[in-house]
């Protein structure tokens, strides 16, 4: 029977509010003077509370339905009690067995589709920085980040290979980035990954008793090299009839291997308890539709549209809505180009092409510019047909190889044509006349 | 008596100025703390700057509802600039950079701050003994606990060391000591009064409220404290009536329910024969008085002490001794005792026989009163089963301090509000009556203890100190 690989996710996204999750503290720390961004209550000064932030409670719903998440009506904050340096309270406050989203679903370009356990609210914590002051080891605290809405998303263990993991982290990253919830920068810590990761030799898709966790992952490429090292240091371990130790490890990229941080025996016993200090949270099923509605249209349902809409391959449709400013940037040029009568095919192809900045040129300007390249000469359709024809009898090869399904070579027969012509005219149009005479 | 009311008025008609006022205050504090061990900190700095800004007011003519009183906090309640340790050595030497929104409140309305409190440390406790600094001595008896764990509040008004004083009241924290020193005493209804700033005991109890000499100075503490805080979320956004208008209302027709649960055997005799002198009172005033039943009460303690220790271990898990100057072994022995209890009834594999459980049996509690309140206005029982007890008596026996709050924890329980009114004496020592209501009725029982304290006069004796 072949091995069957289980790695599951949990992805913590920090939401990018003006405030913090529970005070008014600005959210945007990066890069500030440590503990500049801090006020009693994300110090946990005695008798600070929390009072929690609506918005970031609206962005994380937001981010379950589109995962396809049932939101719950009644939902509560849970306090997660551990001791940490950079958790000044002593303990988190996070959601336990009532979390704001739960059982949702992501297909894959593969159709796989892999279970959403659930979505949750949580706040960060703060940040150690260990340095050498006055040659003396110290461990120093900054408070800016302690507080910073996170939101976690775990999925089911339904991965069965790095590049599915990848993919769905790439899917993950930019839905976050269209709903404007999240800049979800991985190099900045805004978006961090958490895959665990066993395998069952028997092949019978029983989770087996074991699991690994790898932290300290900050990009998708390291991510997948770690799914991959992990998967064949596992695989050897089992077939030589060993259990993998139930570990957490860390990706070292310098040694392009994982290596153990903490070996689990038991899970941690956080004590949770209902947050006493923030009331339940309720919606009515209008508040959950009204949030349903005031979604921004999705990659996928924009890569459809544009397929549709534009007449675009699916290639093209899937760079230009990669990210949401620059499929907004085409649909303006679009707009645009209508009056200059530029198809949105033409467009597609500079933008992609040409990879323009599009920060610096604006889409009038860009469309004003591909209506200046692509001004073509008139010719006499009779002439040119003409042209081609003899071209092709010049070049039997052409008509041979285009039959074996050979299409470059039409880029070979619009030199030969162009040649002869000796006259800037519109490609697509050539290509069209030698495809006519080819058939 | 120098009752809010009373001060107030010498101030206005400029019989004398504030800076009088509080040094007098400051002097009486000074002369008698020493043997009292009222307050840990007096600051008399403060308090002269802001009398002085206060006799400014005056002479302007304005008018705040507490301009120029001198009051004193509960060392639980932050005070920007000023030390505060929730009589604990864990926070000795900690000044907070910001003001609790009721200290806030209370100084936008005018009071003057003479300084912090005694208390049990982190408000563990029913007689003040659990204070790193000593206990907190009766004025009516200094042999006597004065009550806890607001112990130096309650001592400080009824030996008149401030106009009026804060508390907290999680478990009979201000009735307890209100009723064991003749003074009023307020638990606002759970939510009433802000608890931002406030040093945490167990969340989901800890009522902020205040000791007073009369009843209608209770209803002008909480016209200034009460309201909605956006900086805490328990607080609801009910409006806040202003609590002195109906206190001279009528109360022929209301409905007084006497629960049996509290007038069970152990209950101290002249305690019984005080609370039922004052029921016989509220009955020949026309009051109809109804005996009820709260079958789930004797299981209130059970369930506070469970649910109270849980919530104080991890509210007391930030003094992790990283970041407020002193080790985590300063902790005394009750702060202990509770953080383990806690950390025990939470832990994995006794959360559900514990504190789930605890917290059904908590809404059976609430069910209770809910019901009762569908029959009555009001509930009348006593604050306590036992007068006053000698410092040391308890302090080795946990179980029986616990039991002192054997009346007043379903009432934090149920989130509802209680006033302690003192209606007796026995051998020279306070007794008090709890008048309880429906949530957010402070209004109704501010009139019922109003009535009863006009036609009394407790509040008219003063201890010989």
């Amino acid at each position: 029977m072949k091995p069957k690989t289980h790695i599951g996710l949990e992805v913590h996204v920090e939401l990018k509010t003006k405030s913090k999750m529970f005070c008014s503290c600005s959210a945007q720390y990066f890069g500030e003077e440590p503990n500049t961004h801090t006020c009693p209550v994300c110090l946990g000064l005695p008798g600070a509370l929390p009072y929690p932030n609506k918005q970031a409670i609206e962005w994380c719903v937001k981010i379950g339905l589109t995962l396809n998440c049932n939101i719950a009506l009644k939902s509560k904050f849970d306090r997660k009690n551990y001791f940490y340096p950079d958790l000044p309270k002593g303990y988190q406050i996070s959601q336990y067995d009532q979390p704001f989203c739960e059982k949702g679903s992501i297909k894959l370009s593969d159709g796989k589709v892999i279970g959403i356990t659930r979505v949750h609210m949580e706040e960060d914590t703060g940040k150690l920085i260990h340095e050498t002051v006055n040659n003396e080891k110290v461990s120093l605290i900054d408070f800016n980040r302690s507080s910073v809405p996170l939101v976690e998303i775990v999925t089911e263990p339904d991965f069965e290979n790095a590049t599915q993991v990848k993919e769905y982290l790439q899917k993950l990253q930019q839905i976050v980035r269209y709903l404007e919830v999240s800049d979800a920068d991985m190099e900045k810590g805004m978006m961090r990954l958490e895959p665990n990761i066993s395998i069952s030799l028997d092949g019978s898709g029983k989770l087996p008793n074991y699991k690994v966790e790898v932290k300290n992952i900050n990009s998708f490429s390291f991510v997948e090299k770690a799914i991959n090292y992990e998967l064949e240091r596992q695989l050897k371990e089992l077939k030589s009839g060993k259990t993998p130790v139930q570990e957490t490890r860390g990706w070292d990229e310098k040694k392009q291997q994982t290596v153990s941080q903490r070996i689990k025996e038991e899970a941690n016993d956080y004590r949770y308890f209902p947050e006493p200090d923030i009331p339940p949270i309720t919606w009515t099923e209008e508040e959950i539709e009204e949030i349903r509605e005031s979604l921004p249209e999705l990659p996928d349902e924009k890569i459809e549209r544009f397929i549709k809409e534009y007449s675009l391959p699916k290639y093209d449709a899937d760079v230009l809505t990669r990210e949401k400013p620059l499929a907004d940037y085409y649909e303006e040029a679009i707009n645009v180009g209508r009056k200059l009568s530029l198809t949105p095919k033409q467009i597609a192809n500079h933008l992609i092409n040409k990879k323009i900045d599009i920060d610096s040129v604006l889409p009038a300007k860009l469309v004003e510019e591909i209506s200046a390249a692509s001004k073509t000469e008139n010719i006499n359709p009779e002439e040119l047909k003409k042209v081609i024809k003899q071209v092709l009898m010049e070049n039997p090869q052409i008509e041979a190889d285009f039959k074996k399904g050979k299409e470059n070579v039409l880029q070979f027969a619009i030199g030969k044509v162009m040649y002869i012509i000796r006259k800037k005219i519109d490609v697509n149009v050539l290509r069209e006349f030698i495809l006519e005479e080819l058939k | 008596m120098n009752s809010i009311k009373a001060v107030k008025e010498k101030l206005l008609k400029k019989e004398i100025s504030a800076k009088e006022l509080t040094k007098s205050y400051l002097d009486r504090i000074n002369k008698y703390n020493k043997d009292l061990n009222i307050y840990l900190t007096i600051s008399e700095k403060e308090a002269l700057e802001a009398a002085e800004r206060a006799d400014k007011l005056l002479s302007e003519g304005q008018d705040l509802p507490l301009l120029g009183l001198p009051i004193a906090l509960k060392d639980l309640y932050s005070t920007k600039g000023i030390q505060t340790t929730a009589s604990s050595k864990v926070l000795e030497g900690y000044i907070p950079p910001f003001d609790a929104t009721a200290v806030e409140k209370l100084k936008n309305a005018g009071a003057i701050i003479l300084g912090k409190l005694n208390c049990d440390a982190w408000a563990h406790g029913s007689s003040g003994e659990n204070s790193d600094y000593g206990p907190a001595r009766n004025p009516w008896n200094k042999e006597y606990t004065p009550g806890g764990s607001s112990s130096g509040s309650a001592a400080a008004v009824t030996a008149d060391l401030a106009v009026a004083t804060t508390g907290t009241d999680t478990g009979g924290s201000i009735r307890l000591p209100a009723s064991f020193t003749n003074t009023v005493g307020l638990k606002p209804t759970y939510g009433r009064v802000s608890r931002y700033g406030i040093i945490a005991m167990a969340s989901s109890l800890d009522s902020i409220g205040h000791f007073t000499k009369t009843v209608e100075d209770s209803a002008i503490m909480l016209n200034v404290t009460a309201g909605k805080d956006n900086k805490d979320a328990t607080t609801p956004d009910v409006p806040v009536p202003d609590y002195t208008k109906k206190i001279n209302e009528n109360i022929k027709g209301l409905k007084i329910g006497v629960p049996k649960e509290y007038f069970i055997e152990g209950l101290d005799l002249e305690i019984r024969k005080a609370v039922e002198d004052a029921i016989n009172f509220y009955k020949s005033q026309g009051v109809e008085i109804v005996d009820i039943s709260l079958p789930h009460t004797e299981y209130a303690i059970e369930t506070y002490y469970i649910i109270q220790p849980a919530e104080v271990s991890s509210n007391l898990a930030r003094y992790d001794g990283i970041r407020f100057g002193n080790p985590r072994k300063d902790f005394g022995d009750e702060a202990k005792r509770r953080i383990m209890l806690g950390t025990f009834t939470l832990s994995v594999g006794y959360y559900d026989a514990y504190y789930k459980k605890a917290m059904k049996v908590r809404t059976l509690i609430k069910q209770d009163f809910d019901k009762a309140f569908e029959k009555v206005d009001a509930i009348i029982a006593p604050v306590s089963p036992n007068m006053p007890w000698k410092l040391g008596e308890r302090i080795d026996d946990p179980l029986k301090m616990y039991l002192a709050d054997v009346f007043a924890a379903a009432v934090n329980l149920s989130g509802i509000p209680g006033l302690s009114v003192p209606c007796g004496f026995s051998n020279g020592l306070p007794i008090g009556m709890q008048i309880l209501g429906p949530q957010f009725s402070e209004e109704l029982l501010f009139r019922l203890g109003h009535h009863y304290e006009i036609n009394h006069d407790f509040y008219k004796k003063e201890p010989e100190l």
